[in-house]
């Protein structure tokens, strides 16, 4: 789609495991339009983070970038840049922000120059204007007495705080698509929702895409606009919001909706998605998910299951549902 | 002495059979030992060699046949009986496999037998130099047996639990660490005395800040880990929490530094031979009092060469060795290799 | 306080009153106390046989703190801990040591609460050891066996060590660990908060189905409103070192009083398709528990401050039956 602002091809990542190279992630495709909120979502070694990592060539030895892949951003081939032009276009094009704001930011460095030096790495202003800037900014992402605030270490400041800064000096360049990994995850929940209304502001005003990780649906459910559910490095099921979290199709989806907990389900016990994660190198041949599945048959052990289209913008890969379907 | 030479060495092998038989039957030293035996294989394949040496040399008795007069009522040891020092010599310097004397030409009692040559009062510097190996165990050995379980003691006591005892043991660490290292050890020796358990008894008694600092910090970390307040939650004492949780998480950080504790103070007691206490027969005795034949023309460069080449073969190996050990024992690399 | 206030059919198993655990800051040449960082500042709470009291909170409200003080691993400085009417505070070591034994904990990394180097097996047995259950080591083996099997682990993994094993399997040794004293109440502290999403239902249903084999009483310490709903019977709701509100779980969800609660419930991101957008975040961040603001902790974040908030902190009043911290239900002072 030309349209796209971010196109991910046939995504290959591999590590070495026992000898061999075992894919982290196997071959993935996803799109982002501009101005769209995709969530990424999955449970902790299901590729999604090296997704988001990859697209900022951030994976680093003896994890391998597989040539077949391709990362398209605003007709850029991404893979094919060279380094200078690959620097440029991280935290100008495409930004990141982290799970953990500590391990971010420069604990001997005060935020304001943190956020100045960004600045100033990618546009030339004086010391003075990109001053008034990053406080500006401070202001926009709701940080209580920016200016002083410049000036203050990261150990002095709450988690909220710090995950506030992280998402100034993104917002400093103004960049057009924004990988969030985990935004959220290690912040209270009261400091959760206000991150969460502020990522949806800034969206709206800058008309920026984000690719949005986390394993958290409800957080998937307040800001995004399509879904793809990762299992075993490959993508089970992708669609619009309400399609996935209203109307999942695959198996480990439903498994996953079906398990969280909340004062609905009280007294009976939790759906349960029976075993545990295979580990890397030990994957079942087939659908990945075949050993933990409840509608395994036949084909599953063996075939990769084919990606089914449910409709113009649901699919799932699963063999049970490419049965269920008229072809 | 002979008794004390023996015993020390029965208690080794008695030791030593103990911690083996205790350590195989835990499959994660079993994997460590097996991972280290891969890795540097030849590292310890020499210094096994260095402690079978050694050991020849430490079993030591009275009587048999070969010698006379004075040397007959003296202990021997598996290496003299081998090599028969009161016989096996010349009467001045001959050069490795030398046919004639070094100064004069004369010729040699034994000619050509010589692999490193004789010294300047005819003794053969091979026999020399492996006599060396007991006492660079000693040193290495004897001291840390002194050492480790006094900074053990202290460190483990400081972290574990804290308040007066921390400050009372740091107030003495600091203390000692305060006083050049090398003035106090050379007071201690001369009180004591400049005998081989003296010596040790001195290294000892000076060294152990370094390891304590080390394992109060680390128990200090380990105090606070949920499976110490798990146990102290089923009423576990606070002794058994140290022996069975403590100490054991600590192995990993004693080994290594026993490793290269060995190598600097066989290297600290070259420096101690060139002040005058050294001990008797060490490679620092032997390097200091060849030290004066390097002067000479021609140069006489055998001795220093001998003592100085199994000294670096040592510490090279023991080295290596602890290399190889901190990554094995590294508890991080028990997860990466889960 | 009335018999529906405390909303328990069941004796209380467990009684905490007036709690406080005050940690030292020390400054200074001489290490003077500068101040204190009162993570609990007043607790008071009641379990009841049988239930799950959900004790529920932020970061640095003391959750955490009050656990571990039950459990005298922290050194409280006031209050009585009642088991059974016996105040655990006021015993020595020794007297204390039995009554281990009826209560236990599971932390929340599994990793970090196993001894890497102490196979499965010698991990469980450490409480047998300890309390002398079992007359041989074979009995003990076999009891062993016998956990392992009720938490749905292989019993003849038990020759492995604690990095052969998943989170979730880690999380189900450390429950077989603390069942094999056979308490009487145990300590959940954010015990499934490092698990999955798919994990954590699983170990969720294994303490669901041993409370009910076992009749275990549980004191469920999280931050996860979600896990609250499922399996708690009634709720603590802490802020800054003290309780704000308490009930039943149902009552407090479905009508909150507290501001906090309400702030706490509102902005948790739910999974209603049409509910989205109308989170109700408490603006600002918790404060430093080393100088909480005077009056009403919360007042400085509360949407409903009024007048009484700053100056006066509000006590534990009996409102409809629930317990609450606020002064809009303190009719002495609400006109």
């Amino acid at each position: 789609m030309s349209e796209a602002i971010l196109s991910v091809e046939d995504l290959a990542i591999t590590f070495p495991a026992g000898g061999a190279r075992a894919p982290v992630v196997d071959g993935i495709s996803l799109t982002v339009a501009p101005g769209e909120v995709l969530a990424l979502v999955g449970e902790s070694g299901c590729g999604k983070s090296m997704t988001a990592l990859a697209i900022l060539r951030l994976i680093a030895k003896p994890g391998r970038i597989e040539p077949q892949s391709r990362i398209v951003f605003e007709d850029r081939d991404v893979l094919g840049l060279k380094v200078t032009q690959m620097r440029a276009l991280r935290g100008a094009g495409i930004a990141m922000i982290f799970q953990e704001p500590m391990a971010s930011l420069n604990p001997v460095q005060t935020v304001g120059d943190q956020v100045i030096e960004a600045l100033r790495l990618h546009e030339r202003v004086s010391k003075a204007a990109a001053r008034d800037r990053a406080a500006a900014i401070f202001e926009r992402v709701g940080i209580p007495d920016p200016r002083g605030r410049l000036d203050a270490y990261p150990h002095q400041l709450s988690g909220g705080l710090k995950q506030r800064v992280m998402i100034a000096m993104m917002l400093v360049v103004r960049p057009r698509l924004l990988i969030a990994d985990e935004p959220t995850t290690a912040l209270d929940v009261t400091v959760q929702a206000q991150i969460l209304a502020l990522l949806r502001e800034l969206q709206n005003e800058l008309e920026m895409s984000i690719l949005l990780i986390t394993h958290d649906f409800g957080v998937v459910n307040e800001l995004a606009d399509r879904v793809a559910v990762m299992y075993g490095g490959r993508i089970a099921e992708e669609g619009t919001r309400t399609e996935v979290l209203g109307a999942p199709r695959h198996p480990y989806t439903q498994g996953l909706l079906r398990s969280i907990p909340s004062l609905a389900h009280r007294g009976a016990d939790l759906a349960e998605i029976k075993g545990t994660v295979p580990s890397l190198g030990a994957w079942p041949a087939g659908c990945r998910f075949a050993t933990r599945c409840p509608n395994v048959f036949g084909p599953c052990d063996a075939e990769v299951p084919q990606t089914v289209s449910l409709s113009e913008t649901h699919r799932a890969a699963c063999h049970d549902v490419a049965r269920g379907q008229p072809s | 002495m002979s008794w004390i030479g023996n015993a020390i060495v029965a208690l080794l092998v008695v030791g030593g059979g103990f911690v083996w038989m205790r350590a195989r039957r835990n499959r994660l030293w079993r994997e460590a030992m097996n991972a280290l035996a891969r890795r540097r294989r030849i590292a310890l394949i020499v210094l096994g060699l260095y402690i079978v040496i050694g050991l020849l040399d430490a079993v030591s008795w009275v009587g048999g046949g070969g010698v006379q007069g004075v040397a007959a009522s003296e202990a021997r040891s598996v290496i003299d009986r081998i090599f028969k020092p009161s016989v096996f010599r010349e009467k001045s310097y001959s050069a490795p496999f030398a046919r004639a004397e070094f100064v004069g030409g004369a010729a040699l009692t034994f000619p050509g037998r010589h692999v490193f040559g004789t010294d300047i009062l005819g003794d053969d510097v091979l026999y020399k130099t492996l006599k060396g190996v007991k006492v660079a165990l000693l040193i290495g050995g004897l001291t840390c047996l002194v050492l480790i379980p006094l900074a053990l003691l202290f460190g483990v006591s400081a972290g574990y639990f804290g308040g007066r005892i921390d400050d009372v043991v740091f107030f003495v660490m600091s203390t000692l660490a305060s006083i050049p290292n090398l003035l106090l050890l050379i007071a201690l020796i001369m009180a004591l005395g400049k005998g081989t358990l003296q010596v040790c008894f001195a290294l000892g008694i000076t060294g152990w800040v370094g390891l304590s600092r080390l394992t109060r910090a680390e128990t200090l970390k380990l105090r606070e880990l949920e499976y110490v307040q798990a146990a102290r939650a089923l009423g576990v004492s606070h002794t058994t929490i140290v022996l069975r949780h403590i100490l054991p998480n600590l192995a990993h950080l004693v080994i290594i530094t026993f490793a290269l504790l060995f190598t600097g103070l066989v290297l600290s007691e070259t420096i101690l031979a060139y002040l005058g206490i050294g001990l008797d027969g060490s490679w620092g005795r032997m390097i200091d009092q060849a030290r004066n034949e390097l002067s000479r023309d021609p140069v006489i460069w055998w001795t220093i060469a001998a003592a100085s080449a199994a000294l670096f073969i040592l510490v090279l190996c023991v080295n290596l060795i602890a290399d190889a050990l901190r990554d094995i024992l590294d508890p991080r690399t028990l997860r990466e290799r889960a | 306080m009335s018999n529906a206030a405390m909303g328990a059919a069941a004796k209380p198993l467990l009684k905490v009153e007036g709690l406080k655990t005050w940690f030292p800051v020390r400054a200074g040449v001489l290490q003077r106390v500068d101040r204190w960082i009162r993570a609990v500042d007043g607790v008071d709470l009641e379990i009841p046989q049988g239930q799950t009291l959900a004790l529920v909170g932020e970061s640095g409200c003391g959750k955490t703190t009050v656990g571990r003080s039950i459990l005298r691993l922290e050194h409280a400085r006031a209050g009585r801990v009642l088991y059974e009417e016996t105040d655990l505070l006021a015993l020595s070591r020794a007297a204390m040591r039995p009554y281990r034994q009826a209560m236990q904990i599971v932390f929340q990394d599994p990793t970090s609460s196993l001894d890497p180097r102490m196979t499965v097996r010698d991990a469980i047995a450490e409480g047998l050891r300890s309390f002398n259950i079992g007359a041989s080591t074979m009995e003990r083996t076999e009891r062993v066996a016998e956990l392992m099997a009720m938490v749905r682990l292989d019993p003849d993994h038990m020759w492995r060590y604690p990095h052969e094993f998943s989170g979730g399997q880690k999380q189900r040794i450390c429950i077989a660990r603390a069942l094999a004293v056979e308490p009487k109440l145990l300590i959940c502290d954010e015990s499934v908060s490092a698990l999955d999403v798919s994990i954590q239902a699983q170990i969720l249903n294994l303490l669901g189905e041993l409370q009910k084999k076992l009749g275990l009483t549980y004191l469920f310490i999280t931050h996860d409103l979600g896990v609250v709903g499922h399996i708690a019977d009634r709720v603590a709701v802490m802020y800054l070192g003290q309780i704000v509100e308490t009930g039943n779980v149902t009552e407090i969800f479905e009508a909150p009083k507290h501001p906090y609660t309400k702030a706490l419930l509102g902005s948790v991101p739910r999974l209603d398709l049409d509910q989205r957008g109308a989170l109700a975040a408490a603006p600002g961040d918790p404060p430093d528990p080393a100088s909480p603001p005077a009056g009403c902790r919360f007042h400085t974040r509360c949407p409903e401050v009024f007048a009484p908030c700053a100056a006066t902190p509000p006590a534990l009043i009996e409102a409809d039956g629930r317990l609450c911290r606020c002064h809009l239900y303190d009719s002495a002072i609400n006109r």
